[in-house]
């Protein structure tokens, strides 16, 4: 460049900054990833326990979780509307949460149940407490609890696959000590067997889980630890292990529930912690409460311990 | 395959280094003018010993070193000095500067004092070439080396590590170094295991180097007390306590230095102004720097003179390409975003890098995926920080150890939400360090 372009190169240039040059802290670059690409997996992991459902269950499962899913997008842009806050639904997280809630719903669940529990989950589960990242609880959980304290009969009324015709969840018979056939561990594993529309085939659930392990959106510790709590628990009480984890809502609950990233600690010890002892409350309530069926309430109430357990698994700083 | 050494955490930020790796290293012309501050170094700045109006040779001393931890500064260009007056520093505020305007010529000062048998010089011998040559840290935190050279007695030095890992996107100033000047690092290495009496060198290389690692192999043949490292490819691979610990698996305990565990960690491109320093008496008047990004014509490194205006640099690599939107000084990770392409290019900045489309990310909140947590390098809760910061609460950000943080940007880098995790953390450290 000769000498006057580049005086003239130089005062063009500075008119040009002077316009707008962005002058931030660093980091100057960003990963990609946002809340809607790490809900857009969960909603792609949670996909083959919705093909099973459907597969087990038939059409009214994808009715139920398309109602869900509605009634929490509605909810959330309505609260969102009406505080006058930023539209968020864009970032899928109301969309996770409706699925969640039709996979802890039983599949005769009356439709406006459904919708009464989606609009429960967004506003007593999340908008209540300002939206996401701000909510203590699973909010497809605090939904559960709600109509299951609301509508009880409704949410223990299960039907078995296929034909529709009502019987008692596997550790309902258990439980109540009913003169039922119990289901195969083959037939718990594909999902044959009575149950809420989502938790039924281990098989799906896995697939999904090692999707979202491989895509980092969880890490191992808290369903390993929850699990494996169970697990061990079950063999020192001498009950079946295998049985009790694959029957009820435990994988569900395990891999996509308690691993919600709002409402389990941060830290990996955290997480370990947490996974122990929501599986401790799991096996606690399930012998010797009045449900059958504990991981829930037992998710629930270690939510409520998160903010203990990030105080005390601070992790130690390099090299000390 | 061989295991890479590694550090626990770290984050894989997109690269971008083929923009100038391929390019060869160049020589910048001559600018017209240099300005140059009289502090590029951590420390006391350094005391004017020039008046306007005085012709100065290239090399000559400008500005005399103020205390131990401080450096002399020297001119970078023969000619007249304008004028000393403070001026726009790329850290971020005004620094008196020495203005010089070339008289084309570049004619260097004829006293300097070639150690072609350096090995026959005492410790003191080099520090004290290593001072008068003004020499800093030019990784990028710019702390006299001198100082670094002379460890308390009650440290003892086993092993220097220098650090070619780069871990920077975009910066390949030192990948380019060592390809073109390898035999002069590693002598700039000897000299310095010579200073404080080590015994092992290791130089450190990120694994995406091949052409680096397979020329060093070659002649660290011939070469028994000094070994190659080749680390993971990982940001921050380079921070100085994650290479010791990923090398030697020694770790620095929070608030202690290298040389407590028995290590120096140098940047190759400082072995090299050693070198040239004692071998050649060459004081440090130019360093290479990395001109890159979306928003230049021709990505390329070069050498150039200390002093150069960024808007020089620019120039002579092609001229901007689009409008600019953000420049920074150093790399995107831990670069400072400069408001004017009108600073001088100083000691320890490794890059111009210049983005025509840099993104603004607006702050969501938390939605405490731990992200920030995992990546920490060095075990911090960022999120938890900031969020004591957002509240005020300073004696909680205090609990939760903000003075360990190096401020490597992979927290903020990772966050889903974009929270500027860094930006709260320094607010945080000043909030605490000024209630002390
Ligand atoms: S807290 Fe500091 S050291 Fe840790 S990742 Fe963030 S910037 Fe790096
Ligand atoms: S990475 Fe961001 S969203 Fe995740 S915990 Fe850290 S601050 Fe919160």
């Amino acid at each position: 460049m000769n000498r006057d372009g580049a005086l003239l190169y130089r005062g063009k240039m500075e008119e040009v900054i002077s316009q707008r040059l962005i002058v931030s802290v660093s980091p100057h670059i960003r990963a990609r990833e946002d809340v809607r690409t790490i809900m857009s997996d969960v909603i792609f992991a949670l996909s083959p326990a919705l093909g099973a459902s459907i597969i087990f269950f038939g059409w009214r499962a994808l009715l139920i979780v398309s109602v869900s899913i509605f009634f929490s997008v509605a909810s959330e842009f309505f609260w969102q509307k009406l505080w006058r806050k930023k539209i968020t639904v864009g970032d899928l997280s109301p969309v996770v949460t409706g699925m969640l809630l039709a996979f802890v719903l039983p599949p005769s669940s009356p439709l406006w149940m459904v919708a009464i529990g989606a609009f429960v989950a967004i506003t007593l589960g999340k908008q209540i407490f300002g939206g996401l990242g701000y909510n203590p609880f699973n909010p497809a959980l605090v939904a559960r609890a709600v109509l299951l304290a609301s509508w009880p009969v409704y949410m223990t009324t299960w039907t078995k696959p296929f034909d529709g015709v009502t019987t008692a969840s596997p550790l309902g018979i258990v439980k109540m000590e009913l003169d039922q056939r119990l289901p195969s561990y083959l037939e718990m594993f594909l999902g044959n067997r009575a149950g809420c529309l989502g938790e039924i085939s281990v098989l799906a659930l896995l697939l999904g889980a090692i999707y979202l392990l491989y895509r980092k959106q969880i890490t191992w510790h808290i369903p390993v630890s929850y699990i494996g709590t169970v697990g061990l628990v079950c063999l020192l009480f001498n009950r079946d292990p295998l049985f009790n984890i694959m029957a009820g809502g435990l994988i569900l609950g395990a891999f996509f529930m308690a691993t919600d990233l709002v409402t389990s600690p941060l830290t990996r010890r955290g997480k370990l912690v947490f996974g122990v002892g929501c599986g401790l409350l799991t096996v606690l309530i399930r012998f010797t409460g009045g449900f059958p069926e504990g991981v829930c309430y037992s998710i629930l109430i270690m939510n409520m311990l998160t903010p203990i357990i990030d105080k005390i698994t601070e992790p130690k700083v390099f090299g000390s | 395959m061989k295991r890479l050494f590694s550090f626990k955490g770290g984050v894989h930020p997109p690269y971008f280094k083929e923009l100038t790796s391929g390019q060869p290293l160049r020589r910048a012309s001559l600018p017209k003018k240099v300005v140059i501050p009289l502090s590029q170094h951590t420390g006391r700045p350094a005391k004017p010993i020039v008046e306007v109006g005085d012709e100065v040779k290239t090399g000559q001393l400008i500005g005399e070193s103020d205390g131990f931890i401080s450096l002399p500064i020297h001119s970078s260009l023969s000619g007249k000095v304008l004028d000393i007056k403070p001026w726009p520093h790329p850290l971020g505020h005004t620094v008196l500067s020495v203005i010089v305007e070339s008289d084309g010529r570049d004619e260097w000062i004829s006293d300097l004092t070639a150690h072609e048998d350096y090995f026959r010089l005492s410790p003191e011998e080099i520090r004290e070439i290593v001072n008068s040559a003004g020499i800093a840290g030019l990784g990028g935190a710019a702390f006299p080396t001198h100082v670094k050279l002379t460890p308390p007695e009650s440290c003892e030095i086993d092993t220097v590590i220098l650090n070619g890992c780069e871990c920077e996107p975009y910066l390949t100033c030192d990948h380019k170094l060592m390809l073109e000047y390898s035999q002069e690092i590693l002598e700039g290495l000897r000299i310095i295991m010579q200073t404080v009496d080590a015994d092992r060198g290791i130089i450190g290389v990120e694994a995406n180097k091949t052409d680096v690692i397979s020329l060093l192999e070659k002649e660290l043949r011939r070469e028994p007390g000094i070994k190659l490292a080749v680390l993971k490819v990982k940001y921050p691979q380079g921070a100085e306590k994650h290479l010791i610990d990923a090398v030697l698996k020694r770790k620095v305990p929070p608030g202690k230095l290298p040389l407590d565990v028995g290590v120096m960690v140098d940047n190759v491109g400082t072995a090299l102004a050693i070198r040239q320093a004692v071998k050649r008496g060459i004081p440090l008047i130019e360093r290479v720097v990395t001109v890159t990004g979306s928003g230049i014509k021709q990505p390329q490194n070069l050498w150039v003179r200390l002093g150069t205006l960024f808007a020089d640099v620019v120039s002579q690599c092609g001229g901007l390409l689009g409008n600019p939107e953000k420049i920074i000084a150093g790399g995107p990770m831990m670069g400072i975003a400069q408001y004017t392409l009108d600073i001088p290019l100083i000691k320890g900045t490794s890059g111009i890098l210049i983005l025509s489309e840099a993104e603004t990310f607006p702050e969501g909140d938390c939605i405490r995926c731990g992200k920030c947590i995992d990546v920490c390098p060095v075990n911090l809760m960022p999120t938890v920080i900031a969020q004591h910061v957002q509240h005020t609460d300073w004696a909680s950000v205090r609990r939760y150890s903000p003075f360990d943080c190096m401020e490597c940007g992979a927290c903020a880098y990772v966050c889903p939400v974009k929270i500027p995790l860094v930006q709260y953390i320094k607010w945080g450290k000043e909030e605490v360090k000024e209630r002390e």
